[in-house]
């Protein structure tokens, strides 16, 4: 008895103290995140956790331009392919020890050799880590590589504390230690991440909030419930039908931005003998057909209700690297009725497999509805999610409708998708001159050059359409209008530095 | 009496080790590849090919199975590869929340369907009858998911008084707890009531016909006594027993309704497993559920075989 | 699935199996002479008819689209309103009284098929032969059923078909334990083992003794196997693994309209209530059957 009053009375005298700083936020997620180990992290949503857990060496900013976070400069050599990096002075790990370039080589070379590691094809052209000084790193290229920065901006940029690491090996992701404005506190499997402020954050003053609670619900309408009924303070991808909803109810705010990421339909090309056998995947003006028959603006409004750009390219219209050279083609079921006859097709017939998520299945329905006005015979095959990874990488399908995150270099967007044999070009394209443009494009800095290359990708990619590009979703937050600071950036990951309840 | 249960107790290996087959052997055909689907968006070769290794996935089957058993019999039950953890560790962590929602929901069915089953059968063919039927009906021909969501609606959303989702710990806050509880749990509980309602009801209704009965109402014993004190009491034995093989409907509707509630139990965790192919974690699951519902059903057998002995086939 | 069910029903069913000719007119009259088994039959013929009927009743294509109309709640035009890509919810709930009756019979035969002989097979034959189907059973009664549903139907892939049969089969051991239970019952009676001492095959004795005796109850649970499996379907339907788009099936329908529930209850609302309806009639009836076909009353 005795023990547990003096409990109960130290918690309230704490609590007490706390004052009216004591402040927890709780953000609702759409899936459970999986391993926190930035070394062997795999989804998007474990992204948003690491947002508040782990700093990286670079961020990116609401225009996708490099900002400094654990580093605070950076100098390329003159032959590009050696990257020095200047670190921030006085940033601890949440156990105390400090970050020093040491520990990010240390960090840099687990990304690259550790067994599972999903940083290996991110850092590939990295060849060695040399550490100039405490205060400097210089990263040792086998080629330049253009993309680096936005690679040290995500995932690959984390560092973790080497103490830490080497005593958890593949177990680190269990008890996380790393540099960001909270330290992991616990987590609960599908049910909640806990994290709480780290006193000794190099950044301390931007941070306003005590805790950070992660609750993972996957259904959006029990989603945006608990946010109306209290007990959330912010969810991430609010369904777009729940936008207006959200709009008329002043408890509440709304932001939203454009994803760096795409939704398209990706065509079996090459990936197998479907590709010879289906006219859609033989013959560019069938593509072209199906293209044509497509009112983007449709789609936009009927699957997302109106909350997607519409898009033609592996980036946005609005996005620096797209190439104003190929605008976006207007709906023509004329066209497109006369290029299949001239293919010598007058109603071809090919099955669009789709996941079983609710905006592939609503794409789905529209694109056959629409396709079939220019003589298309559209058959929707709904697979689950696990089936159709393997399908598309076995090429067992003809059409896909497939969705990808983004990443913050256009590079990310097109590199594994349209060079032979990559692990997602699950179109099977391949064109050597092609190929030639893209590794051109990683390897100058030259941003007008890059810009002049990806126009002339485009160009090429564009009329061969092993990829339909069609829209460009607009993330969307909803969240309590207590809550102020809060920053879109398109990459779509919550940061909770700078928000504070007012 | 002994042979009848050390026969029923030699049944339960040669059982598990069927269920432990059936659901090892229904996840390896499961088209997927389950080292693509946790190597995540970057499907990278690298990644997939160590996943692999270490689920020992490009080895014939009869040596997973031997893997996984050995590994079962030393108390291992596997990793979830998806959350790196193990899995013992993860039945031990949700198995109190979805035991606390199925006790909760028992108590409520046992709430609805008993009395309904008993005004059922005294009031019998009259209105009384008809209506308590339809009532404990309703869970059954409800699909559980949508009450779930309808309810969610009407007292989160609309009327504010309980919480939409999530669980709280009884040891945090019981308050909370059992604000989340008890709309899963009425779910859940629907549909349990429905079935002990019509097992009172027949169980009552055979009762009350019986000599036993007769005798007592010939003596003068006051008809509610009759209901209550004679004919109930011995009614309640094989409805308990028959209720306790509802563990099975109990998890099958804790399912969806975990899903829609989020509440972090077996349910939730079981149907994520089979669409993640998380191997390691529906089998455990199962063979634990399949060992705890072969043991409730041993007991209910035993139960039913001492109160009828003529029961005992076999 | 229900065992508890099928377990008392065979106990109802004549004490440990004393040999019921069946009068089925008595039955009918009886099941008609409650007035919930009676609505129960009027529902269930009024849903097949509808199923049956559907391109005459329904006013619109189901799977017609239409960009302008989506979400419209309920008006002259479209009596139970549109739905998220504009299509008639009223012709959709029309059209899937088909898939959901077909999901909930289909199933039930699957598992009358299966199930009754093996049950037959395991009661007569005995020794090994039983030993190995009641531990098979037991061990597939041992799995939640829509775990194992879940998982046949991810193995199968996700569509009506398989989805019928994934809760087929996850139903049958409900029936082979009670086809079971009646032989074993039955195989002891005092005229049985008379027809046998003449030389009846087994084939003839099982079907002149042993099926007359399980038509009552195997009818009563088949009843409510019907109602559990429409529910069933909608659930596999929750998940993905149902009827796949455009076609239109109550339990798919749901799945999508829960998104909507606040801008646009009606697509939920129809569909959700339909299911009910149809289960609803389909226990009731079950009930009916059950206290018809109840001995004491013969």
């Amino acid at each position: 008895m005795d023990q547990r009053i003096r409990c109960f009375l130290t918690a309230v005298a704490c609590l007490l103290a706390a004052g009216a700083s004591a402040q927890t936020l709780r953000i609702g997620l759409a899936e459970d995140p999986d391993v926190l180990d930035p070394t062997l992290a795999r989804s998007f949503v474990g992204r948003i956790v690491f947002a508040s857990l782990c700093d990286k060496l670079f961020d990116i900013d609401d225009k996708l331009n490099i900002v400094p976070q654990l580093a605070s400069g950076y100098e390329w050599s003159a032959d590009n392919k050696a990257l020095t990096i200047k670190l921030r002075q006085g940033v601890t790990f949440h156990d105390g020890e400090k970050m020093d370039a040491a520990a990010v080589k240390y960090s840099l070379e687990r990304h690259k050799t550790m067994a599972g590691s999903n940083r290996r094809g991110e850092l590939a052209p990295l060849a060695s880590v040399d550490v100039v000084d405490p205060a400097t790193v210089r990263l040792n290229l086998s080629a330049p590589f253009s993309p680096l920065l936005a690679q040290l901006a995500d995932r690959a940029g984390m560092i973790v504390s080497p103490k830490a690491a080497e005593a958890a090996g593949d177990k680190f992701g269990a008890k996380p230690v790393c540099a960001g404005p909270f330290r992991f506190v616990e987590r609960v499997a599908q049910d909640r991440i806990v994290l709480e402020r780290y006193a000794n954050y190099w950044d301390k003053d931007a941070v306003h909030f005590d805790r950070v609670v992660f609750l993972p619900i996957p259904d959006p309408t029990v989603r945006l419930a608990n946010l109306r009924s209290g007990q959330l303070d912010f969810v991430e991808r609010l369904a777009a039908s729940d936008v207006p909803q959200v709009k008329s109810d002043a408890r509440f705010k709304l932001t939203k931005i454009t994803e760096i990421g795409y939704q398209g339909i990706t065509i079996n090309v090459g990936k197998s003998d479907l590709a010879q056998k289906n006219p859609l995947g033989r013959d560019p003006r069938v593509r072209e057909a199906l293209e044509l028959a497509l009112d983007r603006d449709g789609i936009v409004q009927v699957a997302m209700d109106g909350e997607a750009d519409p898009g033609n390219q592996w980036v946005a219209p609005s996005n620096a690297f797209y190439a104003k050279s190929s605008p976006i083609p207007r709906r023509n079921v004329e066209r497109a009725k006369a290029l299949l006859k001239e293919a010598g097709v007058a109603n071809p017939s090919f099955t669009l497999m789709t996941a079983t998520t609710g905006d592939a299945q609503r794409i789905a329905q529209v694109v056959q509805a629409m396709a079939r006005e220019a003589g298309f015979d559209v058959k929707i095959q709904s697979t689950e999610f696990a089936t159709s990874l393997d399908m598309a990488d076995k090429g067992q399908f003809e059409a896909y409708v497939l969705a990808w995150s983004g990443r913050a270099d256009p590079d990310g967007n097109i590199f594994s998708f349209d060079a032979c044999k990559q692990p997602l070009n699950y179109a099977g394209y391949c064109k050597p001159e092609v190929d030639d443009l893209l590794k051109r494009s990683r390897t100058t800095l030259d941003l007008a050059e890059r810009r002049k290359l990806y126009a002339d990708i485009a160009a090429i990619v564009l009329k061969d359409r092993p990829i339909v590009y069609l829209y460009h979703r607009h993330w969307l937050w909803a969240y309590t209008g207590k809550l102020d600071g809060v920053q879109a950036i398109p990459d779509g990951l919550v940061r909770v530095k700078g928000a504070r309840f007012k | 009496m002994g042979t009848y249960l050390i026969r029923r107790i030699a049944q339960i290996v040669p059982t598990l080790l069927f269920v432990s087959i059936l659901i090892f052997g229904l996840q390896q055909l499961l088209p997927g590849d389950p080292a693509k689907v946790l190597a995540g968006e970057e499907q990278d070769p690298a990644v997939i090919a160590h996943l692999r290794e270490t689920m020992h996935l490009d080895e014939p089957f009869p040596v997973r199975y031997l893997y996984w058993l050995r590994g079962v019999l030393h108390g291992d039950l596997g990793e979830s590869l998806r959350m790196q953890q193990p899995v013992r560790a993860l039945i031990a962590d949700k198995l109190p929340v979805t035991i606390e929602l199925a006790c909760i929901a028992i108590v409520i069915a046992l709430a609805i369907g008993i009395p309904a089953g008993v005004i059922s059968a005294v009031r019998r063919g009259t209105g009384w009858d008809y209506g308590a039927n339809v009532v404990a009906l309703w869970g059954l021909s409800t699909p559980n998911f949508w009450l779930g969501i309808m309810l969610i609606l009407l007292f989160s959303v609309t009327l504010g008084w309980l919480p939409a989702s999530g669980y709280v710990s009884p040891r945090e806050d019981w308050r909370a707890n059992l604000a989340a509880m008890i709309m899963p749990a009425f779910v859940l509980g629907n549909a349990i009531a429905a079935v002990l309602m019509r097992h009172t009801r027949s169980a009552m209704l055979q009762v009350l016909s019986s000599d036993y009965v007769r005798t007592a109402r010939a003596k003068g014993v006051k008809e509610r006594d009759v209901v209550l004190k004679h004919a109930l009491r011995n009614a309640l034995i094989p409805i308990i027993t028959l209720g306790a093989l509802e563990f099975g409907t109990l998890l099958s509707g804790a399912v969806l309704t975990e899903q829609v509630f989020t509440i972090p139990g077996f349910g939730k965790l079981i149907v994520d497993a089979v669409f993640n192919r998380d191997y390691a974690v529906v089998q455990g699951v199962v063979l634990f559920t399949a060992t705890a519902y072969i043991l409730l059903n041993l007991i209910a057998d035993v139960a039913y075989a001492i109160v009828n002995p003529r029961i005992r086939v076999h | 699935m229900d065992t508890a069910v099928a377990v008392d029903a065979a106990g109802a069913s004549g004490n440990a199996g004393a040999p019921q000719v069946v009068a089925s007119r008595a039955v009918v009259r009886r099941l008609l002479r409650r007035p919930a088994a009676t609505a129960g039959v009027v529902v269930v013929a009024m849903f097949v008819a509808m199923a049956i009927f559907a391109p005459w009743i329904a006013p619109y294509d189901p799977i017609a689209t239409s960009f302008s109309t989506v979400r419209k709640a309920p008006s002259a035009l479209h009596w139970f309103g549109t739905d998220e890509i504009g299509r008639d919810v009223l012709s959709r709930i029309v059209f899937g009284a088909r898939a959901s009756l077909l999901a909930g019979v289909v199933s039930v035969l699957i598992s009358l098929a299966v199930g009754v002989p093996v049950g037959l097979l395991a009661g007569y034959a005995g020794g090994k032969t039983d030993v190995l189907i009641s531990r098979i059973t037991d061990a597939m009664l041992a799995c939640p059923f829509l775990i194992l549903a879940i998982a046949l139907a991810a193995f199968l892939g996700p569509s009506l078909t398989n989805a019928m049969i994934a809760i087929g089969i996850s139903a049958t051991p409900v029936f082979i334990r009670l086809t079971r239970g009646t032989t074993l019952a039955v195989k002891a009676e005092d005229y049985v083992l008379a027809a046998r001492a003449i030389g009846n095959g087994p084939l003839r004795i099982a079907v002149r003794h042993v099926l007359p005796n399980i038509v009552a109850p195997l009818l009563v649970q088949a009843t409510l196997a019907i109602a559990a499996a429409v529910i069933a379907e909608a659930s596999l339907s929750f998940l993905g693994l149902g009827q796949q788009p455009p076609q239109p099936s109550w339990g798919s329908m749901l799945n999508v309209a829960k998104n909507y529930i606040d801008n646009a209850p009606w697509m939920a609302i129809w569909p959700g209530l339909s299911i009910f309806l149809l289960v609803l009639s389909f226990n009731l009836v079950g009930d009916g059957l059950r206290d018809a076909l109840d001995p004491r009353h013969l």
